[in-house]
């Protein structure tokens, strides 16, 4: 591969899937042997991968990735935690960027839902509320990237890793941006 | 109530009285309407039944225009004209005075179906407000807390319009600066007959050498319109008076028809003669409803007189009638092609173009459209020449202006200058003092600063339309931006992408800034969108009402970028959205108010 | 004059005319890509979707409906040209409920390529989530007016083609939408039948034919490319 100039230190990356399938995740996986020349270069942070729980506790983080839309009060505390302590956001595949399949139920009445499903609707205040509407991550938060897909293809992954590892902007290559 | 078999007499009534022709389906639609305050699906099938249109064109028609009800409403429906000059006498605490004595919001019917009250576009009578509108009919002017406390008696008596006190439906002209056409025609010109005995090309030329443009806002000289009329391919003509004054802020059009009608109609039988037309059209704009009986009456004597008809003004072979079609309020149907598109009883959606209207108009028809103060000035060029409408203005803006002023100052009213006048005398004649700005042409015009008073209102520096807002110091310049951004996403035909969505997206932005929706504070970050929603919006809508629907915005940034400025505040992004509402149906469904029960919607520092 | 065909210059390209060409009729006719969603050759312009906006001598025009000049320079792909439809698509995509990844029309919609082209990778606006309930009275075509553009293309294949007027225009503003024409206002008590046109030409997924869905593996869609995963 192209030997970009290496890193004076290796880059921190955090991800998260809120309101999201772990497709994405899945598909980050996906870029195989590639997951080799990533771990030289990066260290990763609170993410699914990692089992660490809270993003960049020591440290700002590099690189943050964030897969799903916000469908609870949960989704957007954690998801400002990840803005307050990322230095670069990336909304990662068609939930976080548009609500996706979950934003489907954004023309029902979530209360109604509730008590529908569950008839006496647990009050534990342990649990996360969830929002009227299932909402892209960019209405409450900025975000400075973006990876369509759903999920994003390996390559679409590894090509944003890549610019970003080199301090470019991502641009996706043609064919990478894909919605479905 | 009127029972079922009368509304249904009644709308055969009205059917036959347009002949069941399906171009006429607005008219049809606003004199049923008339009888029945509403139109329910069933009637809007009856009425595509009868004209061979189908329902759903019918229904397309009737959801278009905001004075057409599809929904049931009051037998008495209150409209407060809701214009920025009447927010600035009190509308808004006057329309909440009235509600609440009624027990109705805005928009709402009450239990017994006895009123409604709501709001529309501006009525033009900004010199005489706040006004409102009574069953798309009479108008209320000068309304004040007592009025409306009157008003709200004899709505809850169920007191027919007819008896409410005469005074209240006073308009006058307010005419505070005369030239010559608000002068009318001098006794000593030449009478219509010997004006129509001039050769058709002797007209036209007395035009082109006046140099008159067009009053509606484009400027468009006339008699080149008239003259790809005249040349356009075509047996049958057709010259239409836009009498569509929707331009809030601008009311001359009003005062011209009530006072200066005869003028207005030997305008167009001039162009009619011109270009060779048979058939000439007054669209005047709902709002002006009440004027329509005595234009019935002025043409009625016109035709005793022979000034219409056959063989207009002793001319053989020249015939010209003028038909008044009433619009519906819609603004955009002030733009030509959507005023025809009104005309033929369609959706007043701007057409494609080429052809333009002098090529194919009414019905393919080659159609002059010009403006009623443009009428009104070939009155008196045919009379006095073109020569003489030539020396007065400047070179590239021939001829006098009429200004509709209103807002901030001692004198609002009409004031009619050459073109070339400096905006600064204009506010000295009306009084006006410790001016912050002037909306010149309406909100599709420009925001002229106080410190640029010195321009001049001419096609070659500040053109106009002929509206002229005044704002003082004391006025927040973002809400009048905000407003207009209102008005404009209100009046979207809707038909292109940038327009229908670009101005609602505009508008939800500057309601965030103004912490109108519960969004998140605005930061820097909410500027740069507006910028790029105004950019959008320039860079190739359909039709002008979305090219200049970021006017007021892109102007008011950039000469009162402090007014935007100390609403964006936050230091980093906000959110779009009230986050706390957002877990209000859940909070509704498991009973909880504990603190994780709630979310700031601003973003913790 | 010279007697070979008049041309005009398209991004530095000559481009043949005919008469009563559009710009974007006499491209297409060329093989050049003017992007587009509301145009099509079977029916009359609408010039409503505004994705063809091109400069024509500096001036910002529709080019489904602007009149082909000979000689005259037009630019179509400059950087302002790129963002605006950029801006346009992202305002289609809040405007309704697009959810690529659960509709049946994917890789075969025109939006969809059209966005993926102009390199939208995100929304850029708020999201208006409009109340529009789907219509799926008709036995063989789908109503999901969640994704309609009001290209008005079914309209006017109803009434050019057709001959039934199936479909109008009704509202105004952003609750501009689609009206069907039948007694009760749904698809399924209208005269459309599945083999007319009008059925067929939406470029999105608001107007289907049932029981086809899904049935073209991805790879092998009409807008899927190599680059298409499996």
């Amino acid at each position: 591969m192209n030997a970009s100039s290496p890193s004076p230190r290796k880059l921190r990356v955090a991800t998260v899937s809120l309101a999201g399938c772990f497709g994405c995740h899945m598909s980050l996986l996906d870029i195989d042997e590639r997951l080799f020349d990533l771990v030289e270069r990066v260290d990763f942070d609170r993410s699914p991968l990692t089992d660490i729980k809270t993003v960049g506790e020591h440290d700002r983080c590099d690189i943050g990735l964030v897969e799903g839309g916000l469908c609870n009060a949960e989704n957007v505390e954690v998801l400002r935690a990840f803005r307050a302590r990322c230095t670069v956001l990336v909304a990662v595949g068609a939930c976080a960027i548009t609500g996706g399949l979950p934003a489907l139920r954004n023309h029902l009445d979530v209360g109604d839902i509730m008590q529908s499903v569950y008839g006496r609707v647990p009050d534990d205040p342990e649990l996360p509320l969830p929002l009227n509407r299932v909402l892209p991550i960019h209405e409450v938060v900025r975000i400075d990237h973006a990876l369509p897909g759903c999920p994003p293809p390996a390559d679409a992954f590894w090509q944003l890793l890549q610019d970003l590892m080199a301090g470019r902007t991502p641009v996706p290559a043609p064919g990478l941006i894909r919605y479905d | 109530m009127v029972d079922a078999a009368t509304v249904a007499g009644g709308v055969d009534a009205v059917l036959g009285r347009w002949q069941r022709d399906p171009h006429a389906l607005v008219q049809i639609l606003r004199e049923t309407q008339a009888l029945t305050h509403w139109l329910p699906r069933p009637l809007l099938a009856h009425i595509a039944a009868a004209l061979g249109l189908t329902l759903a064109h019918v229904e397309g028609v009737a959801g278009f225009y905001r004075f057409f009800h599809t929904r049931p409403v009051g037998r008495t429906r209150v409209l407060f004209s809701d214009n920025i000059t009447d927010r600035m006498l009190g509308s808004e605490t006057l329309l909440a005075q009235l509600c609440a004595r009624l027990g109705v919001a805005p928009g709402e019917v009450d239990a017994q179906g006895r009123f409604s009250v709501d709001r529309c576009s501006c009525t033009g009578l900004c010199d005489q407000g706040p006004a409102l509108l009574v069953n798309h009919h009479p108008v209320v002017t000068r309304l004040d807390a007592a009025r409306v406390d009157a008003l709200a008696d004899l709505l809850l008596a169920d007191t027919p319009v007819e008896q409410w006190p005469a005074a209240w439906f006073d308009v006058i002209d307010g005419v505070q600066r005369a030239d010559v056409l608000l002068s009318g025609l001098a006794a000593d010109t030449p009478a219509l007959p010997a004006v129509l005995a001039q050769s058709p090309q002797a007209l036209l030329d007395e035009v082109a050498t006046s140099g008159l443009r067009g009053r509606g806002g484009a400027g468009f000289p006339t008699a080149r319109k008239w003259q790809a009329c005249r040349d356009a391919a075509g047996d049958l003509r057709v010259v239409v008076c836009n009498a569509d004054e929707g331009e809030p802020g601008t009311f001359k059009d009003r005062v011209l028809l009530a006072s200066h009608a005869d003028a207005v109609f030997d305008g167009m039988t001039v162009a009619a003669r011109a270009v060779g037309a048979q058939q000439g059209f007054l669209y005047l704009r709902g709002e002006y409803r009440f004027l329509l009986p005595q234009l019935e009456q002025v043409l009625a004597r016109r035709r005793a007189q022979g000034l219409l008809g056959r063989d207009v003004g002793g001319v053989a072979g020249f015939g010209f009638d003028i038909a008044i079609h009433l619009g519906a309020g819609a603004y955009v149907c002030g733009e030509e092609s959507a005023l025809i598109e009104s005309l033929e009883g369609k959706r007043g959606t701007p057409r494609i173009r080429p052809p333009f209207p002098v090529q194919a108009g009414y019905l393919g028809r080659p159609t002059v459209v010009n403006n009623v103060e443009t009428f009104c000035a070939v009155a008196h060029i045919a009379r006095r020449g073109g020569a003489w409408w030539a020396g007065i203005g400047t070179t590239q803006s021939t001829g006098t202006k009429i200004h509709s002023v209103s807002g901030d100052c001692a004198r609002p009213g009409l004031y009619e200058y050459p073109l070339g006048t400096p905006i600064a005398q204009i506010l000295a004649d009306c009084g006006a003092r410790d001016v912050q700005a002037v909306q010149v042409g309406g909100p599709s015009g420009a925001c002229v600063p106080a410190s640029e008073a010195g321009r001049a209102i001419a096609f070659e520096d500040v053109p106009s339309a002929g509206a002229f807002m005044v704002f003082d110091r004391t006025r927040d310049l973002f809400e009048v931006a905000r407003h207009f951004a209102r008005f404009f996403a209100h009046e979207s035909c809707g038909l292109c992408t940038p327009c229908r969505v670009g101005t609602e997206l505009v508008v939800r932005r500057l309601d965030k800034l103004a912490h109108a929706r519960g969004a998140g504070s605005a930061s820097a970050f909410d500027i740069d969108r507006l910028h790029d929603l105004d950019t959008v919006l320039h860079s190739g809508t359909h039709c002008g009402l979305g090219a200049s629907a970021c006017n007021p915005l892109r102007d008011t940034m950039r000469h009162f970028g402090a007014a935007y400025a100390q609403r964006a505040t936050a230091p980093q992004f906000q959110p779009d959205v009230d986050l706390d509402a957002e877990l209000s149906s859940a909070r509704r469904a498991t009973g909880r108010s504990d603190a994780g029960a709630h979310l700031h919607t601003d973003t913790p520092a | 004059m010279s007697a070979v065909d008049p041309t005009f210059d398209l991004d530095g390209q000559p481009v043949a005319l005919q008469p009563g060409d559009t710009i974007l009729s006499a491209a297409a006719r060329a093989g050049l890509d003017i992007p587009h969603l509301c145009w099509s050759e079977e029916v009359s312009g609408s010039a409503s979707c505004r994705l063809c906006t091109v400069l024509a001598e500096g001036r910002p025009v529709a080019a489904c409906v602007t009149p082909a000049v000979a000689g005259q320079k037009v630019e179509c792909r400059t950087p302002s040209l790129a963002t605006q439809r950029l801006r346009l698509l992202q305002m289609l995509f809040v405007e309704g409920n697009h959810f690529c990844p659960g509709c049946e029309k994917s890789g075969n919609c025109l939006l969809q390529v059209q966005a993926e082209r102009a390199g939208m990778t995100d929304l850029n606006f708020e999201v208006l989530n409009p109340e529009r309930p789907v219509d799926a009275s008709h036995p063989d075509v789908l109503f999901e007016p969640n994704r309609c553009i009001l290209c008005q293309l079914c309209v006017r294949a109803s009434d050019e083609i057709d001959g039934k007027r199936v479909f109008a225009i009704g509202g105004h503003g952003i609750a501009t939408r689609l009206l069907i024409d039948s007694p009760s206002g749904r698809l399924g008590d209208s005269a459309l039948s599945v083999d007319d046109r009008a059925a067929h030409i939406c470029p999105v997924g608001a107007l289907l034919p049932k029981r086809v869905g899904f049935a073209v593996p991805i790879g092998q869609r009409r807008f899927d490319t190599e680059d298409t995963r499996g």
